[in-house]
């Protein structure tokens, strides 16, 4: 049975992990390498690495960052971060990640979207959508954020989750901002109508603060895979002990395994 | 030291197949020239993308004759992921498209409207951890329990004619695929043992040991 993924976030500025609330007031975390490889340790699912200001500060990806947090990962890595060309996604597949995520350039040009899908796979392609709560003429609108949440881009989140995956997304990362930081659990809701919208696998992000909320947003949810960056930077809990909790739970996980390595002759 | 020969033919995540194999204790080099190819004492077809795509790469450059001309000589092959898809007779992704035809069958997509045992909606691509089911154990499986969880990513499937001969491993995602094949000299994935942490990385050890 396919398990659901647990995926623990680099935010990344200035070369550092980073972590914020609802996109500000970032806090240090750590060395990037040092952080992965603890979640390789724990046996993390998969793990995904955002360089936040690239878009803000039009600036390439920290290319040499990605190369050393590639090298002691052997779990699929997305990385995203001012993504914009054809090229700028080869040298990060070539740097050693397996995904990108793109965010601002996939709105300011959707058909960005179709050539990086048909030059490199669906597969590789995430799309990462970060909406917020807003209010416009009355009524509640969740509307897509880009730069790092900083520019409104009058997008509805579920209608531009269906319109990537139209072009050739394989799987939507999902930021609900005004959850994110809080720790007081996922946007269920917001969660829900994505999922139930698209057809590719969705990770939901923003406002874990405990097991249980991967659990709510996994289940209630309906997401493919829960991201979480501080309960396990700050070590809240370990991978390993929200996984037993979700098992505990019903919710199927992978859980450590270890094997024996070969005898070389 | 063993050495590994990874064909590079622009479709993929060529470091991370490469970082794996270094870890598992081999030399390793990527290369595009068909005569390496034919040379290598080991030889890895890695790969993600399209299978048309990645057939016309192949031919552009020779590869498919130097891979067809590797196999022959009894050293031992990996295919990973498309690299398994592409040994087929026939791939009918986005268009009908001959394979390298080292293996009797088709490369088909997963069927649509998958569901799983609680009758939710299986989404495409398969992605993420599921489990093996061995069904034959090859020696690149040596010291991997039955059940292990690998790390799949893909949208379409290797379906061989003759299921017997070259089933190695199935994986249940709504109903059972072939997620490994096994014969002689040749093995192939369609999970990915570089991004499978302990799992994978005793499969690659136990092919650089081959």
């Amino acid at each position: 049975m396919l398990t659901r993924r647990i995926i623990p976030c680099l935010d990344i500025m200035n070369g550092r992990v980073v972590k914020g609330t609802k996109f500000l007031d970032l806090r240090d975390a750590g060395d990037p390498v040092q952080v992965a490889q603890r979640y390789e340790q724990e046996q993390a699912d998969e793990l995904v690495f955002l360089d936040i200001t690239a878009s803000h500060e039009e600036r390439p990806i920290i290319l040499d960052v990605v190369r050393r947090t590639a090298e002691c990962c052997f779990m699929p890595l997305t990385v995203g971060g001012g993504i914009c060309t054809i090229d700028d996604i080869r040298e990060i597949l070539k740097a050693g990640a397996d995904k990108v995520s793109l965010n601002s350039a996939a709105v300011r040009n959707p058909e960005f979207v179709r050539q990086a899908a048909s030059r490199f796979g669906s597969q590789c392609i995430v799309v990462a959508i970060d909406p917020r709560r807003v209010q416009k003429d009355g009524r509640e609108v969740w509307e897509v954020h880009i730069n790092g949440g900083r520019i409104p881009t009058g997008l509805e989140a579920v209608a531009w989750a269906r319109r990537v995956v139209e072009l050739g997304a394989g799987e939507i990362l999902l930021t609900c901002m005004d959850a994110d930081g809080t720790q007081n659990g996922y946007d269920i809701p917001m969660t829900r109508a994505v999922a139930e919208a698209v057809g590719v696998p969705v990770i939901a992000s923003g406002g874990c603060g405990s097991p249980e909320h991967m659990r709510e947003v996994l289940v209630d949810g309906g997401a493919d895979a829960a991201l979480a960056a501080g309960i396990f930077h700050y070590r809240q809990y370990s991978i390993g002990e929200a996984k037993s909790y979700l098992a505990a739970h019903g919710v199927p996980v992978r859980e450590a395994v270890t094997v024996a390595r070969a005898s070389c002759p | 030291m063993s050495s590994v020969v990874i064909v590079d033919y622009e479709m993929g995540n060529l470091r991370s197949v490469a970082k794996a194999v270094e870890r598992a204790g081999a030399a390793v080099c990527v290369t595009q020239d068909p005569a390496e190819v034919c040379r290598a004492d080991r030889l890895i077809l890695p790969g993600v993308g399209a299978f048309p795509d990645a057939m016309a790469a192949l031919r552009r450059r020779g590869l498919d004759l130097a891979v067809k001309d590797f196999v022959a000589t009894g050293r031992p092959f990996l295919g990973i992921c498309l690299g398994l898809q592409l040994l087929c007779d026939v791939g009918l992704e986005v268009e009908r498209c001959l394979g390298l035809g080292l293996m009797p069958g088709q490369c088909l997509a997963l069927p649509p409207d998958l569901r799983d045992a609680a009758g939710r909606r299986l989404k495409v691509p398969h992605m993420g951890w599921n489990s093996l089911q061995i069904v034959r154990r090859s020696p690149l499986l040596a010291g991997v329990p039955d059940g292990s969880q690998v790390y799949f990513v893909h949208s379409f499937v290797a379906v061989p004619s003759d299921p017997d001969a070259w089933v190695s491993t199935r994986t249940d995602y709504g109903s059972p695929f072939t997620s490994s094949v096994w014969r002689d000299n040749l093995f192939a994935t369609q999970f990915h043992p570089e991004k499978s942490q302990l799992v994978g990385l005793r499969m690659l050890e136990n092919f650089v040991n081959m």
